[in-house]
């Protein structure tokens, strides 16, 4: 019986979704070998459709696109921009990306919320990239999102999961598959991120800059398929003795 | 409406002025900033800091960082690969017209320089925009001369039509515009505007802006905050190295940046490193020049200074220095650059603006960022 990830109708046996906005497009074949990928996501302003450095023309066919709405600053142009990515034949699938902030590139929550509710109306299989906040995560829930894709450290930092706790939460708490994307910088923090139940994890910039890229994205793979496991097989106990033999707070049930 | 000669921290009667604050802490800002006082301990500090304040930005432009130009490098390098990644922005610059109406004393196009002048008719225009696009790049910078009259707004927002028709990312380098001209040329296409303060030190400015319209200082000054009240993605900003100061104004213009980000965050930044150059009417005008050691240690800076920024490395440069700054600072490189009017498709219509020092083609300026291990980018935005 296989793990499968469900998305939407669709069904991944990887747990590991490729960024490719900062790769060399020479490497992508063989990263998405390397790491089992089978997902990658696409930034439509990059696609460059019939010219120069088209990622279209580096991606097999078996791989699916997940494009993503990046330079969006509102809901609105969030679904402009999905809906060129379907007329250019990206499919259904879409990775809201709303930004209004070009120092930090931290996701907008309220217009992500808009522009989930917009694009899944639309029938469009909607993942949205998100500021873990609990609320927020159910009004996308709500709102028709397939899939939260909470950031565990600003894009690119390679600083892991600065949200750990409130990424927790939305694991305990949200009934759709929570994806950790931006910040995962090693394959121990993707480990991690998985143990405590997160569904899949995103990775770009720690695959992208590291020294050997295929190689890299085989420890990724590895990583993310040994936190899945200690996730499915439930962590043992850490027991904490808290009690002191010398005072016992019970011991007055024996006089 | 050109004729009158403004006072130069003046605006004139068709400028438009903008109730902003950014002007008077810039100049506040470059005003303080002792270069000489640094010493290495600060620079140190700056180096070892996460996020990097205004005062770390000072101690990394100082002379007292000269020594540790290695290590901003280093530095630099590790920022501009986990912003970027590997991405080069491949774009060039079209030049329309070189009519001007200023008289700026280190200028090519100055309005005294007995040159020969030229303006590309739309059909022109069309027919060097059809031959770049057949180059394969898609993002355009249109360039102007200073004259409202014969390159007026009609002809710019024509201009920049028919550059949306062919490129997904038009920017323009054209005279500073009111918010409602900007916003205009938005919904004409374009989405990135380039003005380059020259210098911020207000005296050297009258100093070297002794007539036109580009003599308002202030006018130039808010023309990015116009643009991004007028609907523009983008904005660069510069200086002329070696017009003034290379160490208050190389600050000032990343403090400029620096404010410009923190009151418009949605806003694109980038930041151009043009220094003089050889131009007719030279004449040793300019004892204070910025050599490439100079150069790089402002390009690490900025980079340090502010991660998310582009930068973009001019065809003024020797390709052996381009080559080597993109990835490590560089973000954004021109590529078969033509400095005349037109040029690309036929005859350059009139004289250039400065000499340029690399001419590679695209197809080499892509190769060589490929032999860098990077990757050359295309297209890097929609328009929605």
């Amino acid at each position: 019986m296989h793990d499968l990830l469900t998305i939407g109708k669709h069904d991944f046996r990887s747990r590991f979704i490729l960024g490719s906005g900062k790769f060399s497009l020479e490497m992508i074949k063989a990263v998405i070998e390397h790491g089992g990928v089978e997902m990658i996501t696409l930034a439509l302003r990059r696609a460059n459709i019939g010219g120069e450095a088209n990622i279209l023309d580096y991606l097999p066919e078996n791989i699916v696109v997940l494009p993503n709405t990046s330079g969006a600053r509102d809901a609105g142009e969030a679904v402009r921009i999905a809906r060129l990515a379907r007329e250019i034949g990206c499919g259904d699938f879409i990775k809201v990306e709303v930004i209004r902030d070009s120092k930090y590139l931290l996701p907008d929550n309220y217009e992500t919320i808009k522009a989930t509710e917009m694009l899944a109306k639309e029938g469009f299989i909607v993942m949205p990239y998100m500021y873990p906040d609990l609320n927020v995560a159910r009004a996308l829930a709500e709102a028709g999102a397939a899939a939260v894709m909470p950031l565990g450290a600003p894009i690119g930092s390679n600083k892991g999961l600065c949200t750990r706790d409130f990424i927790k939460i939305l694991v305990d708490e949200i009934n759709l598959p929570i994806i950790v994307d931006a910040g995962i910088g090693r394959p121990s923090q993707a480990c991690e991120a998985m143990e405590m139940g997160v569904a899949a994890i995103m990775c770009n910039t720690a695959i992208a800059t590291a020294n050997d890229t295929a190689l890299m994205a085989k420890a990724f793979k590895l990583a993310i398929e040994a936190g899945r496991a200690a996730y499915l097989a439930g962590p043992g106990r850490v027991l904490h003795s808290l009690a002191e033999a010398s005072s016992p707070l019970t011991g007055f049930l024996e006089e | 409406m050109a004729k009158k000669r403004p006072e130069p921290m003046e605006h004139l009667d068709w400028m438009e002025a903008i109730d902003t604050d950014i002007m008077d802490r810039v100049l506040r800002g470059a005003e303080a900033y002792l270069c000489r006082q640094y010493t290495g301990r600060e620079v140190e500090n700056a180096l070892a800091a996460d996020h990097l304040s205004p005062g770390d930005f000072c101690a990394l432009l100082s002379p007292a960082a000269m020594p540790y130009l290695e290590d901003m490098a280093v530095k630099a390098r590790l920022e501009t690969r986990k912003k970027f990644g590997n991405c080069v922005q491949l774009f060039t610059p079209l030049y329309i017209s070189n009519y001007c109406d200023n008289h700026c004393i280190y200028c090519g196009f100055n309005c005294r320089n007995k040159i020969r002048r030229g303006i590309l008719s739309l059909v022109e225009v069309e027919a060097e925009l059809e031959a770049i696009a057949a180059t394969g790049l898609k993002d355009i910078l249109l360039l102007t001369g200073e004259n409202r009259s014969i390159s007026g707004i009609d002809y710019l927002g024509e201009a920049v039509k028919l550059a949306a028709s062919y490129f997904p990312a038009v920017g323009i380098e054209v005279y500073p515009l009111n918010v409602a001209e900007y916003l205009f040329l938005n919904k004409c296409g374009a989405d990135f505007v380039s003005v380059y303060q020259e210098t911020y030190n207000p005296l050297r400015y009258a100093q070297v802006h002794r007539s036109g319209p580009k003599r308002s200082y202030p006018y130039r000054f808010h023309a990015q905050e116009r643009a991004l009240r007028g609907n523009m993605h983008g904005v660069a900003f510069g200086v002329l190295l070696g017009l003034g100061d290379c160490h208050h104004d190389a600050f000032a213009a990343g403090l400029h940046a620096y404010f410009i980000q923190q009151k418009y965050p949605h806003a694109e930044i980038s930041l151009s490193v043009p220094r003089l150059r050889p131009y007719i009417n030279d004449r040793d005008l300019f004892p204070q020049n910025v050599g490439e050691k100079q150069l790089l240690q402002v390009m690490l800076a900025y980079r340090l200074f502010m991660p998310h920024a582009g930068i973009t490395i001019s065809t003024r440069e020797r390709a052996a220095f381009r080559d080597h700054v993109v990835g490590m600072a560089a973000t954004r490189i021109s590529a078969s650059v033509k400095v005349g009017v037109g040029g690309h498709k036929q005859e350059e219509k009139g004289d250039q603006q400065f000499c340029i020092a690399d001419p590679r083609s695209v197809k080499e300026v892509h190769q060589m960022i490929v032999e860098r291990g990077l990757q050359p980018v295309y297209a890097d935005h929609v328009r929605v």
